[in-house]
C-alpha cells in the first residue's frame, strides 16, 4: 500500500491536506483554556476537542485534539492556524466565509491555503468532515463551552 | 493519494457457480450502468441490494393496474389490491417459514425493532426486569431497547465478543439466567460478518422463561432462514435488503405475543370498533398495521422473494460462501485488516477492513474514484 502523492495534483486530496494530515499543527490540548468545545460527527465518529485561550476578544491561543478522517484532521488544523490570533469577531467571520464556501458555493477569495478544501464541497458526503471542526470553533466563539454535532446535516 | 493493489490480488475470480451468474447479473438493470467509463461494481449490498427486474415490474405493474387502498374500497381495485397484499403476507411467511398471522409490515427491520421495543418490552416487562443485547448490534437493535429500557426502569447487559469476532458464548449462558427477560440478537453481523448460533441462544433464552428476538438484516436474504427451526418469537428484517423496495420491512412475531401486546400505532386498519372515548383493536396482525400501508411494497417484496427463491437460497448461500474464501485470502495478500472471523465457516458475505492508520472514509472516497476512472 503507498499513500503518496499521485504525480498530477489531486483535486480533493490536494498536497497541503495530506501535509496536514500526515503533520498537524496545533495538535493537542491547552492547559489551561478559557473555553472547551466537543465537535462529534455520529455518522463517521469524527471527534474533535477544541480549547481555546480567549484574552481582551483575541483567540490568544487554540489547539485541537481528537480523531477523524484526513479531511477533518486537515480542516481543524488549517483552521487553528488561521485563527490563532485573529479577533473573535473576525474569527467568526472566517468561519462564516469557510461555511459559505463548503455549503453554499461561495467563492475562495481571501481564504488563503483554506481555498485547497474546496474540492471537497463537490463530495456531499465529506462536506461534514470539513466542516465539524469550524462548528465547534463558532459554538466555542458564541457560547463558551458546549458540545455540536453535525448530526442536523451538512446544511446545518 | 492512492491506495496500492498488489499483483497477487488481481487475479480473476473463477468460480462455478450452481447458477448461472450472468443470468442473474442481466436480471439487474442498474449493472447496466456505467461510473465513468467503467462498468459499476456494487458491493454495498448489506446497506440495501439492488433490485432485479422482475420485482421492478411487479411494482410498477401493481401502480399501473391495481393502485387502490386496501381492506376497505369495495370496488374491484380495493379488491385486487387487498388480495394482493395479503398474498404477499402469505408469500413473505412462507419466505421465512412462518404463520402469516404474525406477520407485520413495516418502514424497515428499524421500525420492526421498535414495535417490539414499545409494544412488548417497554408495556409488558417490569422494573428491574433485564434485557440481554450483543456487542455487535446494529444501532436500529441498541437505541429502541434504551429507550424501552430507560421508561419501563429496565436492566440492559451485554454479551461480549472472542477475538474473532464470534459472540461469547459463556457471557451468553451466563446472562441467560433471571432475570433476563428478553435476548435481542443479530443473525448475522452487518459489520464482522458472524453468523451466529441462534437456535442456541434461543434454547438458552427458554430455558430461563426469556424470548428471544432476532435482527435477520443480512441473513434473510442470503440463506435459508426458518423461524420454526430456529425456535425464535420475533424476526424483523428490511425487504429492501432482499431485493424488495425501499421502504418495506417486515416483523414476524409468535401470533400469541402479538395478541398480548398493546397496539405500536393508532389509527385506520389496525382498529376493530371505534367509540369517542376507547376503541377495540383489529385482529393480529392488522391490529399493528395502522394507517395505509406501502402495497406496492409488499407486493414487490412478494416478487423479490420468490426471485431469491427461484435462484434458490442454498444456492446463494454456497456462492456466497466461495466469494468470501476468495475474498478473504485477497484481502490477506492485500494486507488489509479484515475485521470479523478470518474463515468463511459461520460467516456471511459482509466483510469490512481496516488499513492502518488511514480512515475508513478516506479508504472508501480513494477506491470509489479510482474505480470510475
Amino acid at each position: 500500500m503507498a499513500a503518496g502523492p499521485s504525480p498530477v495534483e489531486d483535486e480533493l486530496y490536494r498536497e497541503i491536506i495530506l501535509d496536514h494530515w500526515r503533520n498537524p499543527r496545533r495538535k493537542g490540548h491547552l492547559e489551561p483554556a478559557d473555553v472547551t468545545v466537543e465537535g462529534y460527527n455520529p455518522l463517521c465518529g469524527d471527534e474533535v476537542l477544541l480549547t481555546m485561550r480567549v484574552r481582551e476578544g483575541s483567540v490568544e491561543a487554540i489547539a485541537f485534539d481528537g480523531h477523524g478522517c484526513s479531511i477533518s484532521r486537515a480542516s481543524a488544523s488549517m483552521m487553528c492556524e488561521g485563527v490563532d490570533g485573529l479577533s473573535v469577531a473576525d474569527a467568526a467571520d472566517l468561519v462564516r466565509r469557510f461555511k459559505a464556501m463548503m455549503l453554499e458555493g461561495a467563492g475562495a477569495e481571501d481564504l488563503g491555503d483554506l481555498e485547497a478544501l474546496q474540492g471537497v464541497a463537490r463530495i456531499p458526503l465529506r462536506i461534514k468532515c470539513a466542516v465539524l471542526p469550524w462548528n465547534a470553533l463558532l459554538e466555542g466563539l458564541e457560547r463558551g463551552e458546549g458540545t455540536v454535532t453535525t448530526e442536523e446535516g451538512p446544511l446545518s | 493519494m492512492s491506495i496500492t493493489v498488489p499483483p497477487a490480488a488481481r487475479g480473476r475470480l473463477s468460480l462455478e457457480a450452481d447458477f448461472d451468474v450472468e443470468a442473474v447479473r442481466a436480471d439487474f438493470p442498474i449493472l447496466c450502468r456505467q461510473i465513468g467509463d467503467r462498468p459499476l461494481v456494487y458491493l454495498d449490498s448489506a446497506a440495501t441490494s439492488q433490485k432485479p427486474v422482475q420485482v421492478l415490474d411487479a411494482v410498477e405493474r401493481y401502480y399501473r393496474e391495481s393502485n387502490s387502498n386496501v381492506h376497505r374500497g369495495a370496488h374491484t381495485l380495493g379488491n385486487e389490491a387487498t388480495e394482493l397484499f395479503e398474498n404477499a403476507r402469505r408469500r413473505v411467511a412462507a419466505f421465512i417459514d412462518a404463520d402469516p398471522r404474525g406477520l407485520v409490515f413495516t418502514r424497515n427491520a428499524t421500525e420492526s425493532l421498535n414495535l417490539v421495543a414499545s409494544s412488548y418490552a417497554r408495556e409488558l416487562l417490569r422494573p428491574g426486569d433485564r434485557i440481554v443485547l450483543t456487542l455487535m448490534e446494529h444501532h436500529s437493535n441498541l437505541v429502541p431497547w434504551q429507550l424501552a429500557a430507560d421508561r419501563a426502569g429496565l436492566d440492559l447487559a451485554f454479551v461480549g465478543l472472542t477475538a474473532e469476532g464470534r459472540l461469547d458464548m459463556e457471557i451468553a449462558a451466563r446472562l441467560l439466567t433471571e432475570p433476563t427477560k428478553l435476548l435481542a440478537v443479530v443473525h448475522q453481523s452487518n459489520v464482522l460478518g458472524t453468523v451466529n448460533p441462534i437456535r442456541e441462544l434461543a434454547d438458552l433464552a427458554h430455558a430461563c422463561g426469556a424470548l428471544i428476538a432476532v435482527d435477520a438484516c443480512q441473513s434473510v436474504p442470503h440463506m435459508p432462514v426458518s423461524v420454526r427451526e430456529l425456535d425464535v418469537d420475533f424476526l424483523a428484517f428490511s425487504g429492501h435488503k432482499a431485493c424488495g423496495p425501499m421502504g418495506g420491512g417486515v416483523l414476524w412475531a409468535r401470533p400469541e405475543l402479538l395478541e398480548r401486546m398493546p397496539p405500536f400505532l393508532g389509527g385506520g386498519s389496525m382498529i376493530q370498533r371505534v367509540e369517542l372515548e376507547r376503541s377495540t383493536w383489529a385482529e393480529v396482525p392488522n391490529k399493528f398495521e395502522a394507517g395505509t400501508p406501502d402495497v406496492a411494497s409488499a407486493h414487490g417484496l412478494a416478487a423479490a422473494c420468490d426471485y431469491l427463491d427461484g435462484i434458490g437460497r442454498e444456492r446463494i448461500h454456497a456462492h456466497e460462501q466461495a466469494l468470501v474464501r476468495h475474498l478473504l485470502e485477497v484481502l490477506d495478500e492485500a494486507q488489509v485488516d479484515v475485521q470479523g472471523p478470518r474463515e468463511a465457516v459461520e460467516r456471511g458475505g459482509a466483510v469490512s477492513f481496516t488499513m492502518g492508520e488511514i480512515h475508513p472514509h478516506d479508504i472508501a472516497t480513494i477506491l470509489d474514484r479510482d474505480a470510475s476512472r
